[in-house]
């Protein structure tokens, strides 16, 4: 091995520590790039296959009753390759291990056409027999909920008849990745459920025989899908048709897409400000390093190494460091995205995932971190190298110190010697010190991102649990029911106060902007569903006019007073005018909601309802459940506190594991700063402290003046990295606006403390490393070398 | 007016001088001082010849010797070895003058600390042309049992000869050596000194020695007085007196 490579060595041995720290700095962020793109591309990729080869469908519609003579003319459209006629209804299931109300939603399948669309993933077990009216594949998630296995029974309510099921099999489906209840959510797989039945089975079960309710289609590539979804909803609409739509409308696909999307931007996002973050400390760390060996620079210069040599020397060293880095961080990146890619798997029914290291991923994270350190490394050692080597080699002359502003202030006769040293030395060096600032307070503000997210979560589900939501049970009916069913549920034991509604499925049309969702009618006054203003005030819901979350007023670009069309997709599908009355304050989902009589009379129907929410006793939870499983009409329950713990459980198992991690490595990053900027001080000043001491100043006072530096530049880093902090989390905030929810920035006191803590104990931690050094100093060998 | 130049050594007929210094100047800014260190500098330094630079510190021997060595320009003069021009600030033409011509020794020793003896020395024989081993040059200055010691495991003696060493290995034509006693006690700074002047003797390398010590010049075929950034006067010894006899 060459000499200058031994020497390479050497050096690195020597700055181990500090190595070890900048390579975690570059770990983190490369673990964190890593983590996140390889964990989305495998979820992107995963969907595609999935969707590719199990035939998901591209445009679908749900009808009240059509013949089976209709599918030719569907068939015929042009645009369309292939078309699935099917039933789909909604049943209530009796579980024999839960006795609260469970519903599902009952697919044929094709008895003829194993291949059809939406093509199942049998998990174990087979598919159901032609004919066979006792046979269900189940979903996964359901069966998993309710260990259900081949072989296992139970009941359901097929069309109004009480049947015994059997489990032949379990599957997963394109169609149901995301397996949400309508209206909900939250997945809730103990509650809802999805399967499959022969498709003669279940026809002859709901007088379908011979027709269907739901068609599922796929286009010929170059298709126009809204061309074929009009000339469809052409031919449907004498049946009911309830409106097709595309597969960006597809409840499942949506909610995947909107939550990979937001993992997108996270994982973007984060790790892109944790990159540059970590290559940012990398470069000032890495230049001032480099900065020190001006002595060695100089010699290896006078010895005949040219610059070039020498910059490659420093830039193996530095590439060392970084490229352990690197690699440590690929490494982490892999093994955590597996696991985060693994949490996902838990909520989205995928058959397998397609897990790969992406070359890109794991080059760019590279290419940033060695073109940080690089960067540093040759600009500090051409600043060396470019003095003349007599120059470099000569005591630099003594540094232009000045009585700074404080001092100038009158107050310098307060402050001890050391003090003013302390003060004069941030003040000769503004930049270096701003530096040393900027780094601690991006460190800090970078814990503040990670555990924002829990705060903001938090304090949505106190909104709109606590404030907007506060029934204790929300029933739906199977189909809209007359108001006087309300009375009904009010007169069941247990019940303490109901509220009626009534949903819609609609298009909202303002110019050439739409949205499909639902209008809500809802009593005026009530106190289980309350709107809340942008300020949190409930809202006094208007006798006429609509009023919309705020999210949905910017979808549609609408203010109060705008006329927007209103294009219902049940019954004969009206299509009407409305006023937006105003807009509300909502952080989850979508919404539209009107008066409940209003709503009423702008169906032109009577007193109409779709469901109630109910506040209850909880002594009498069980019997009530019982009884409400006992009503025909009603099509599922759910519970509020369930919600609650679902949207906990989503939480807990995605967003807090990357909380926790990000969290993790903010605190090795902000370690791995303040660490480095205490070593580097004790080198810059190593042999100045020496002197101190030889003059007679204590360990106490010398480790006062190096430490008191680092100890005023944390203090000032610490308030700018709560603002930096906090500018990072709307930033987060910003782009994480979705359908699905709007991320307010909340940050609560503990994630303050916890940051501002975090820096303090690394602060003190470097600080006491640092000290033990300086208890160390050689007197006599710095007084015996030259500066 | 000091004397410029003095007759070559007896034995060589009036042979060109390697190097040519002519109203050599150099100003620093020192911080918020100006330094006049060189103030017009004329001087000629023979082939083979030992020379020592006298002078108090700050007198501007360092300057000079910098300049010679290729570490430093003039602000004005010329000043020339053999063909090439040393007033030129081009890096990589005076980088490629000390890798082929030029060996320094410090007063401060500047070996790498996180290299050996020998690695000290093979940082630079790894990057000329026809050097000797390590090994070889080590032995030259009486270090071979200590080769593979790191500089904070030797005397400041023995580190000076590992520069010493790590100087001559390239087989250089000319050794620039500031004050390569000036850390070093009487006893250890004899033997240093023997070791530049067998150097000298048995390689024929041009040696340029900066000392403040007077009693040094005694070892040196010519003696350069300085004083305020210039040449006094120039001295030549009858006889050069072997390191070993002197002593202060």
């Amino acid at each position: 091995m060459r000499a200058i490579d031994r020497k390479l060595w050497r050096d690195l041995w020597h700055m181990r520590g500090q190595a070890v720290a900048i390579a975690l700095v570059v770990m983190c962020g490369v673990g964190t790039y890593v983590m996140f793109l390889s964990t989305l591309g495998a979820l992107r990729a995963t969907q595609d296959d999935y969707y590719r080869e199990y035939r998901f469908a591209e445009v679908f519609a749900t009808l009240k009753r059509a013949p089976e003579s209709l599918r030719a003319r569907i068939a015929a459209i042009p645009g369309i390759e292939r078309v699935e006629t099917r039933v789909v209804e909604p049943v209530r299931l009796d579980m024999p291990d839960f006795p609260e109300p469970v519903s599902a939603r009952m697919v044929s399948l094709a008895d003829d056409a194993p291949h059809g669309l939406n093509g199942l993933h049998l998990r174990a077990g087979r598919l159901p027999l032609p004919g066979r009216a006792d046979e269900v594949v189940v979903s996964t998630p359901f069966a998993k909920a309710h260990t259900l296995h081949p072989g296992d029974r139970f009941h359901a309510i097929l069309n109004g008849r009480r049947q015994a099921l059997t489990v032949v099999g379990t599957a997963l489906s394109p169609e149901f990745v995301q397996q949400l209840r309508p209206g909900s959510a939250f997945p809730d797989p103990k509650r809802y459920g999805v399967m499959w039945m022969g498709r003669k089975a279940l026809g002859q079960a709901y007088d379908l025989d011979g027709a269907f309710n739901d068609l599922a289609l796929s286009l010929r590539p170059g298709a126009d899908a809204q061309d074929v979804i009009d000339r469809v909803d052409a031919l449907i609409t004498p049946f009911g048709g309830l409106g097709a739509y595309a597969r960006k409308d597809q409840l499942s696909h949506r909610f995947l897409t909107q939550e990979l999307d937001q993992l997108g931007t996270l994982a973007t996002l984060f790790p892109t400000m944790f990159m540059g973050v970590a290559a940012f400390l990398l470069n000032v760390v890495i230049s001032r390093l480099v900065t020190m060996q001006r002595e060695q620079v100089a010699t290896l210069k006078a010895f005949g190494y040219g610059n070039g040599a020498v910059i490659a020397h420093y830039l193996k060293l530095v590439a060392m460091i970084a490229g352990s880095g690197v690699l440590g961080g690929t490494a982490l990146g892999v093994w955590l995205g597996y696991a985060l890619s693994g949490i996902y798997m838990e909520f989205y029914y995928f058959p397998w995932l397609r897990f790969s290291l992406q070359t890109q991923t794991v080059l760019e994270a590279a290419g940033a971190s060695f073109a940080a350190a690089g960067a540093g490394t040759v600009v500090a050692v051409w600043r060396a190298a470019s003095l003349s080597p007599a120059q470099a080699m000569r005591p630099e002359p003594p540094p232009r110190y000045r009585e700074t502003l404080v001092e100038k202030l009158g107050i310098k006769r307060w402050l001890s010697q050391p003090t003013r040293m302390i003060l004069r030395h941030i003040w000769r060096k503004p930049l270096k010190s701003a530096l040393t600032v900027l780094g601690i307070a991006l460190a800090c503000g970078i814990i503040l991102t990670g555990l924002f997210q829990r705060d903001t979560v938090g304090y949505m589900m106190n909104v709109h649990y606590g404030m907007a939501q506060r029934e204790d049970l929300s029933v739906a009916f199977t189909e809209p029911t007359a108001y006087r069913a309300r009375f009904d549920l009010a007169g069941l034991p247990g019940i303490e106060h109901v509220e009626a509604f009534r949903s819609v499925p609609v298009r909202l049309r303002h110019g050439h902007l739409d949205y499909r969702t639902t209008i809500r009618g809802i009593e005026p006054h009530g106190d289980l569903q309350r709107l809340l203003d942008t300020e949190l005030r409930p809202v006094a819901m208007p006798s006429d006019g609509i009023l919309m979350t705020d999210h949905l007023g910017k979808i549609l670009d609408v203010r109060a007073g705008d006329r927007i069309v209103v294009e219902v997709l049940e019954g004969n599908r009206p299509l009407r005018e409305a006023v937006v009355a105003g807009l509300v304050k909502e952080y989850l989902g979508v919404a539209a909601y009107m008066d409940l009589a209003a709503l009423n009379r702008f169906m032109h129907e009577g007193p109409t309802i779709s469901g109630a929410w109910l506040a209850v006793d909880h002594a009498q939870l069980q019997g009530l459940y019982a009884r409400l499983k006992g009503l025909p009409r009603v099509a599922g329950v759910a519970e509020r506190v369930q919600e609650i713990r679902n949207f906990n459980r989503l939480m807990d198992e995605t967003m807090l594991f990357f909380t926790y991690v990000s969290t993790v490595f903010a605190v090795i990053i902000a370690f791995g700063v303040i660490y480095n900027s205490a070593r580097i001080a004790l080198t810059e000043r190593g042999r100045e402290l020496a002197s101190l001491r030889v003059l007679g100043f204590t360990r106490g006072e010398i480790g006062y003046i190096l430490l008191g530096e680092l100890g005023i530049l944390t203090l000032v880093a610490i308030p700018l990295g709560l603002k930096l902090g906090e500018a990072m989390c709307y930033y987060i905030a910003q782009t994480m606006q979705t359908d699905l929810f709007r991320v307010p920035v909340v940050l609560v006191p503990q994630t303050y403390a916890f940051a501002v803590a975090v820096v303090l104990i690394s602060a003190l931690l470097s600080g006491l490393a640092v000290r033990r050094r300086l208890d160390r100093l050689d007197l006599i060998a710095v007084l015996k070398t030259p500066e | 007016m000091p004397e410029q130049a003095s007759p070559p050594p007896l034995s060589a007929p009036a042979p060109r001088p390697i190097f040519e210094a002519r109203g050599l100047t150099k100003v620093y800014q020192m911080g918020e001082v100006r330094v006049e260190a060189l103030r017009g500098v004329d001087l000629d330094l023979y082939a083979g010849e030992l020379v020592v630079l006298l002078g108090p510190s700050g007198s501007g021997k360092s300057t000079l010797l910098n300049i010679l060595g290729g570490l430093d320009t003039p602000t004005s003069g010329t000043v020339r070895y053999a063909e090439h021009d040393l007033t030129v600030d081009d890096d990589a033409a005076m980088t490629q003058y000390r890798r082929e011509h030029v060996g320094f020794v410090f007063q401060f020793y500047n070996l790498i600390p996180s290299l050996t003896a020998r690695e000290n020395v093979a940082l630079v024989t790894e990057i000329s042309q026809n050097p000797m081993t390590p090994e070889e040059a080590l032995a030259l200055v009486g270090l071979a049992p200590r080769m593979d010691h790191f500089p904070s495991q030797m005397s400041g003696g023995e580190q000076q000869r590992v520069a010493i060493a790590r100087a001559v290995a390239k087989r250089p034509q000319v050794l620039l050596c500031d004050e390569p006693t000036g850390a070093l006690d009487a006893q250890t700074g004899v033997m240093v000194l023997e070791v530049i002047a067998r150097v000298n003797r048995e390689l024929g390398t041009t040696t340029v020695v900066i000392t403040h010590n007077a009693v040094i010049a005694a070892m040196a075929d010519r003696v350069v007085h300085f004083g305020d950034g210039q040449v006094v006067r120039i001295e030549r010894n009858a006889s050069r007196k072997a390191a070993s006899e002197l002593s202060w």
